[in-house]
């Protein structure tokens, strides 16, 4: 078996650690004997969405999120239609808000890919520190740091998680993040999938399957050491 | 006033010396006490140095670069204050005026050369404003303390734009120094390296910053890089380049050592060499040796200076001891952190490393940028055990583990340094970040004297 990962705009989107993300992927497929491979598409490539089985979308600042949301219309329908028919994708932080309609950043409007309806505005100071969330998919909590200017509403759609200590979505501290079909947005970065082997590996068995057409269950792997830096950075307090 | 003055002065000197008596960092107390007492106290003792002010800023090679620059001034017979063990925040630049004053609150200095955080160049330049100000380079660092590369430009350029008259001396080879030099106008010294150097062990996989042309958005093109985004580039869409270099090295070779010839424009080359590590280092020369030519300085002397370097402040700082040879060095930052994988590279003997990482306020909350760094190389770096340390081992664990690399976490330091040094191997190098600097120094510092005494 084997999947290939498109990592997009990894010259521009690349804050955060997010290499971290793509690393934790391909690591926890080949423990397992899957093959995994992975494409960086830069800004102007042209982006074969049939062939690609997960997608990360990651954050950049301000002024490089504007330099891609120019390049973001020549993608959209595509991406799309890769959404809708189940392709897995993660979006964090900036990455997150491009999967909405718009962000609002004071007087501009910056346009999303309007994948998941959801729009971002900027709020008063940015919400910065450790946080964890407890998600209906899974018992062990996902934790991460967060670290935003955006507060996201996510209207009908569902969040990824209830947020335990930290802000979330917005100033109010309720939500996190967005699970719409395969596609997870979130603000927790960390990296977020190294310390959260649960939700790395619920991705890679929706892509597995997706592409297979089949249940897959994958082979348990010892995280005892990723379980370690979890709880400690659920207990992390300053 | 001028009672209230030499109380300031008298009560942040008190301070200071307790903290000493301590073992503790006073410096930043004494600042403040200070300032409290007597606000115009930095104003006033930095109006009297008799000749000029310089300010080292940038990322990485602040305290190594400001150091050496001081030491370069003093070689010329030169009276200089220096803010020396990095304390470069608003209160540890008044601390070192206050320091260096007598008891009348008078300063007998003809230079002084301090260092100070980015971010807190707008704090203090309402008090004294420097005629030089040296750039060194800007790399991504403490994302949730500064916020993003771009808004630490933007707070330089606003502070450079306080400083009217002053001299820029910046990095040629990094993009985001030269073209926020260039877009201030000021008056401009440049250094860099202007050809690949083959010893360097550069990565080919590095995080590097400004791919995109900071003047017109454009993707710049590159012809080759020394390592992070420093290199040699252009800019396809405006023709922004690398600018020409005014003080360059050559022939450099990173065996026993850094040695290399040294080549100011229009001036006779200087063959240097020096027993400090580290291929990034040759740009902290180049920038201090660069700021005390640009004021008219021969520097003839300085070649002993160099060859004998001996950083105290845990910048590659070297310790012996109970028969172990103990590197210590402070990585606190993706591009900081490769390059001591460079220099951990360049002792091809064999090895024990010991990472320690704290979280703490100082070293930013965010832990991520761990992930940002080509750590992978470590697996050619003749390393035979790894133990990872401080407030986030597990996270330090967890990366090794995600490169394939073998470690233990060992939560304190104490025992991780004890565990090292009843190893066999008498070869360890210790890689610390910020907060985690001056305990482990200390520390090292104490069993070494116990071994002399």
């Amino acid at each position: 078996m084997n999947l290939t990962i498109g990592h997009l705009y990894p010259d521009l989107l690349n804050l955060y650690g997010d290499r971290g993300n793509i690393r934790c992927m391909v690591k926890r497929l080949n423990w397992r004997g899957i093959d995994a491979n992975v494409r960086e598409f830069q800004l102007h490539d042209s982006i074969p969405f049939q062939e690609l089985d997960i997608i990360l979308l990651g954050g950049g600042s301000d002024r490089e999120q504007k330099l891609v949301c120019e390049e973001l219309k020549t993608i959209q329908s595509d991406f799309r239609q890769y959404v809708e028919q189940d392709g897995v994708v993660i979006a964090i932080c900036g990455g997150y808000q491009l999967l909405g309609s718009y962000y609002q950043m004071g007087d501009e409007k910056v346009p999303g890919l309007n994948l998941v309806d959801l729009y971002t505005t900027q709020g008063e100071g940015r919400l910065i520190g450790n946080i964890t969330i407890q998600s209906d998919l899974f018992e062990m909590p996902i934790t991460g740091f967060e670290n935003h200017g955006g507060r996201t509403y996510i209207q009908g759609n569902q969040p990824l998680g209830k947020v335990v200590h930290g802000f979330g979505n917005t100033d109010d501290r309720s939500y996190e993040g967005v699970h719409y079909r395969n596609v997870i947005g979130t603000y927790l970065h960390g990296p977020l999938l190294p310390k959260n082997p649960h939700l790395c590996d619920y991705l890679l068995q929706k892509a597995l399957e997706r592409k297979y057409g089949k249940p897959i269950s994958l082979e348990p792997l010892d995280d005892s050491a990723e379980i370690r830096a979890n709880q400690y950075a659920q207990n992390r307090t300053y | 006033m001028k009672l209230r003055k030499k109380l300031a002065i008298f009560l942040s000197k008190a301070a200071n010396y307790v903290c000493r008596k301590l073992g503790r960092q006073g410096v930043t107390w004494a600042g403040r006490i200070a300032v409290t007492i007597y606000p115009d106290i930095l104003k006033e003792l930095a109006g009297e140095v008799r000749q000029r002010i310089y300010v080292t800023c940038g990322t990485n090679g602040k305290t190594t670069t400001n150091n050496m620059l001081c030491s370069f001034l003093r070689s010329e017979g030169q009276t200089v204050i220096c803010n020396s063990t990095g304390s470069n925040m608003l209160n540890g630049v008044i601390s070192a005026f206050v320091l260096a004053a007598d008891r009348h609150g008078h300063l007998d200095a003809d230079y002084a050369c301090i260092e100070i955080d980015e971010a807190s160049t707008l704090r203090v330049f309402p008090h004294f404003t420097p005629d030089y100000m040296i750039l060194t380079n800007l790399f991504r660092d403490q994302l949730d303390r500064y916020g993003e590369i771009d808004i630490t430009m933007d707070l330089l350029r606003r502070a450079i734009a306080m400083a009217p008259d002053c001299t820029l001396i910046v990095n040629a080879d990094d993009v985001l120094s030269a073209s926020l030099a260039t877009s201030t106008g000021h008056r401009t010294i440049t250094y860099g390296i202007s050809t690949p150097c083959p010893d360097n062990p550069a990565s080919t996989s590095e995080i590097r910053e400004g791919r995109f042309c900071q003047l017109c958005g454009e993707k710049l093109d590159y012809k080759f890089y020394h390592f992070s985004q420093l290199g040699s580039y252009h800019c396809p869409g405006c023709g922004f380049k690398r600018p020409a270099i005014d003080y360059d090295a050559t022939d450099i070779t990173l065996h026993q050592g850094l040695n290399f010839t040294l080549v100011p424009k229009n001036k006779e080359p200087v063959s240097l060499s020096s027993n400090y590590r580290g291929f990034y280092n040759i740009y902290n020369i180049l920038a201090a040796y660069a700021g005390a030519h640009t004021e008219g300085f021969a520097l003839e002397k300085i070649a002993p200076i160099l060859k004998d370097f001996k950083p105290e402040n845990g910048r590659m700082e070297h310790f012996h001891i109970q028969g172990t040879d103990v590197l210590l060095n402070l990585a606190k930052n993706p591009a900081g952190f490769n390059q001591n994988i460079s220099a951990v590279m360049e002792d091809s003997s064999k090895k024990n490393l010991i990472v320690v990482i704290n979280d703490n306020a100082q070293d930013g909350h965010d832990i991520s940028w761990l992930w940002d760094v080509d750590l992978e190389r470590f697996s050619g770096a003749n390393i035979n055990r790894i133990i990872v340390s401080g407030l986030r081992a597990y996270d330090m664990e967890l990366r090794f583990k995600y490169s394939d690399i073998p470690c233990e976490a060992i939560l304190s330091v104490e025992e991780a340094i004890q565990t090292m040094l009843q190893d066999e191997l008498d070869n360890l190098y210790i890689l610390v970040n910020y907060t985690a600097l001056f305990g482990t120094r200390k520390r090292l510092k104490q069993l070494e004297e116990g071994e002399h005494a």
